[in-house]
């Protein structure tokens, strides 16, 4: 294969515990006591060995997987699988203990926004630091000055010292800088969890450029959404192996089937709480499940489907005034449905102290086949939340051809189907077999 | 996947065959991180670079009314400002990158663990500023031998020599130290100890003429011997000796320091990003 950039073998990394949790750097003094100690021992007890042995901890363990040239890598996982100690290896900040990693191509990685920015530098002077020392050169940043200047929007602030700047500023300006190196492969790590929505989309923007022109993109974040739109493979991390890697669409299905049932759920059943004890002390949401007409439990649902949504719930105190909420978005993170019991159906509940369940009755689903991503909160309508539950159930619609055109409605083409029709003018409603010619 | 020209291989314990080339293609980034130090160092003050004079001015001054007026130590024929400042010059170096340096990873230590550079290039720099200090505080030197009508001889011109000498020994303590600060935070504690404790025992307010001969070798084991009597053969010229097995002595331990310095700093440089 000519065209793998980054190839990945058995790739292991061992920390020992002590040297990074409780102190990540050693005094002199614990070094000379923990030998004179071992000196006594070895005297004392010379066959025994019984300095307590440090503990290992494997961040990452016989790692494999290859990139090919053009491909944008998602890397999930939650949080403590591996994700940034991986990206830390392959942008040779630290060191793997085992294993081995080819690179071909120049690697720009951007682990953190705004690294080496020095405060009481002006925003020109840190784009000049911070490029330098993200590996590119005087004659490379003077020449694309005017484009992260224009790409930041910090034109009339360019000779403040960034300590003044808002935070808005400093990350702007710091993505800007990061944005316009041109390597062969970037590493970015979950940096976009930072400024605002719009600037968000434009990083956004700015990395599927880099993409599309064939570049390698490795990037981590914890927000599907934009993994989902950036990238086209993904690798699944669990606690430092390898579980699944394919098309980001698959990978990010798997993590979050993984990731929201225990492992053995009643099909049907979109989400169950672990209770890890049984006293519940708080507002929480139990379980949220999908019944059909007859009320058994619905494994498939497809677009349009009867669908009865179930939410059992636990209020720890009477609530004289409460509702519950429950939404749908995309996996973008785009909400497509947000429906109370109170204020929006102007359904007044009232909630007993303990479990209780309520369903949520959709007659016809209005949801193109895809994933969806659900929400469910417990309220005082207009007044508090009394929890809210992001993103705690996956929907799996199924394709089903409502409009009978053999194109079943896609979650990428229309995520909303509705009931429509369309008319010409002076002629009944259009059909499969009707033929009308505009102009005369 | 056949080896390429341009391939990089990541890999447990491998000495980096391009780290070298690395260094060459960061060269940039030595400059950069001088700039960003010595433009840092005088933001917000109001007399901004005129403080790297007065420093070593000050201390000049004090030593010359000690050293020469009240303890009346010879002074090879020179005056003796000019005696006190050639030896000035290269201990402020020396004693500013030791202590730069030492806590140039620490300081950088957002750098550290999250850009990949050569990290040779942190520590350098330190020196680079240093250096720049230096430079500024020669300064002083010239101004004092235009006011005693000094003139140097021939010999000035194999001075560069000597401050590559003083460069080296910077280099060296100072790898060694930066490499150990990051994993024993003790050595914070000991630097300032060397500068203060090194100010004495280098013949800085004093010329090393006033140690017995006897005892000359011994001194010499102390590296900045050799490079401050090198200063001071090189600018003072005439009377001034230089004890050349000494020197040899001294130049050999520095060249050491060295080389140790930069294969220690090199053998640790890949654990920094864990530990620091």
């Amino acid at each position: 294969m000519s065209n793998v950039l980054v190839q990945v073998e058995n790739l292991s990394k061992k920390y020992t515990l002590g040297q990074q949790q409780q102190e990540r750097y050693q005094s002199l003094r614990d070094v000379m006591a923990k030998q004179v100690r071992k000196l006594g021992q070895t005297f004392l007890r010379p066959k025994h060995s019984a300095t307590p042995a440090k503990e290992d901890f494997w961040a990452l363990r016989d790692v494999s997987f290859e990139i090919q040239q053009g491909d944008r890598v998602g890397i999930i996982g939650r949080n403590g699988a591996g994700k940034s100690t991986l990206l830390k290896i392959l942008s040779r900040i630290t060191e793997p203990t085992q294993g081995q990693i080819r690179i071909r191509g120049r690697v720009a990685s951007l682990l953190e926004v705004g690294t080496g920015f020095h405060p009481e530098l002006t925003g020109r002077e840190n784009i000049f630091l911070n490029g330098a020392i993200l590996g590119m050169g005087k004659a490379e940043i003077h020449r694309k000055f005017d484009e992260i200047v224009a790409f930041a929007e910090v034109e009339k602030f360019l000779d403040t010292p960034v300590k003044r700047y808002s935070s808005g500023m400093y990350v702007r300006l710091a993505f800007a800088v990061a944005a316009h190196l041109e390597p062969e492969i970037l590493i970015v790590d979950e940096v976009l969890a930072v400024g605002d929505a719009q600037f968000q989309q434009k990083c956004l923007g700015k990395m599927q450029d880099v993409g599309q022109a064939g570049k390698t993109v490795l990037f981590v974040s914890h927000n599907m959404g934009s993994i989902s739109t950036l990238c086209n493979q993904g690798i699944y991390l669990k606690q430092g192996q390898v579980v699944y890697t394919g098309s980001i669409h698959d990978t990010i299905k798997t993590y979050m089937m993984a990731f929201q049932r225990g492992e053995s759920q009643a099909p049907g059943v979109l989400f169950k709480r672990e209770l890890c004890s049984s006293k519940l002390d708080a507002f929480q949401i139990l379980e949220v499940a999908l019944h059909d007409q007859n009320l058994e439990l619905k494994p498939v649902t497809q677009t349009w489907d009867f669908v009865r949504i179930r939410i059992h719930f636990y209020s720890p105190r009477p609530i004289s005034h409460s509702s519950v909420e429950l939404a749908i978005s995309t996996y973008a993170g785009n909400k497509l449905i947000q429906y109370s019991t109170q204020p929006l159906s102007g359904i007044p509940l009232s909630f007993a102290e303990g479990e209780a369940y309520i369903d949520c009755v959709i007659p016809k689903l209005p949801l193109a086949s895809g994933s969806y991503q659900i929400s469910v909160g417990l309220a005082m309508p207009m007044i508090e939340w009394l929890c809210w539950e992001e993103n705690i159930a996956t929907l799996e619609v199924g394709e089903a051809d409502v409009y009978r055109s053999k194109l079943p409605p896609h979650q990428d083409r229309t995520p909303v189907v509705v009931e429509h029709r369309w008319e010409c003018p002076g002629q009944k409603p259009l059909t499969h077999e009707s033929v009308y010619t505009f102009g005369y | 996947m056949n080896s390429h020209p341009g391939e990089l291989i990541i890999e447990a314990g491998r000495s980096q065959r391009q780290y070298w080339r690395d260094l060459w293609r960061y060269r940039e980034l030595f400059y950069f991180l001088a700039w960003r130090d010595i433009l840092v160092r005088y933001k917000q003050t109001a007399i901004g670079m005129i403080w790297a004079l007065i420093r070593p001015f000050l201390t000049m001054v004090v030593f010359t009314v000690v050293f020469g007026s009240l303890a009346k130590l010879p002074s090879q024929g020179v005056p003796y400002p000019i005696l006190v400042f050639s030896a000035m010059l290269p201990w402020q170096f020396f004693a500013n990158s030791l202590s730069e340096c030492s806590n140039s990873l620490i300081s950088n230590a957002n750098l550290v663990s999250k850009v990949y550079f050569p990290r040779l290039v942190v520590p350098t720099s330190a020196v680079i500023v240093s250096f720049v200090d230096f430079m500024i505080s020669g300064i002083i030197l010239i101004g004092l031998m235009a006011w005693y009508n000094f003139i140097p001889s021939w010999r000035i011109l194999t001075l560069p020599l000597f401050v590559a000498i003083a460069f080296m020994a910077a280099m060296g303590a100072g790898l060694w130290l930066a490499a150990l600060n990051v994993k024993y935070r003790d050595f914070r504690y000991v630097v300032p100890f060397i500068i203060q404790f090194g100010l004495y025992i280098s013949p800085v307010g004093f010329s090393s003429s006033i140690v017995p001969p006897e005892w000359r070798l011994l001194y010499s084991l102390n590296p900045m011997v050799g490079v401050i009597d090198g200063f001071r053969w090189a600018i003072l010229g005439g009377e001034a000796q230089l004890d050349w097995s000494g020197f040899g002595l001294s130049f050999g331990l520095v060249t050491l320091l060295f080389i140790s310095g930069v294969r220690y700093f090199r053998a640790y440089e890949r654990t920094f990003a864990d530990v620091i």
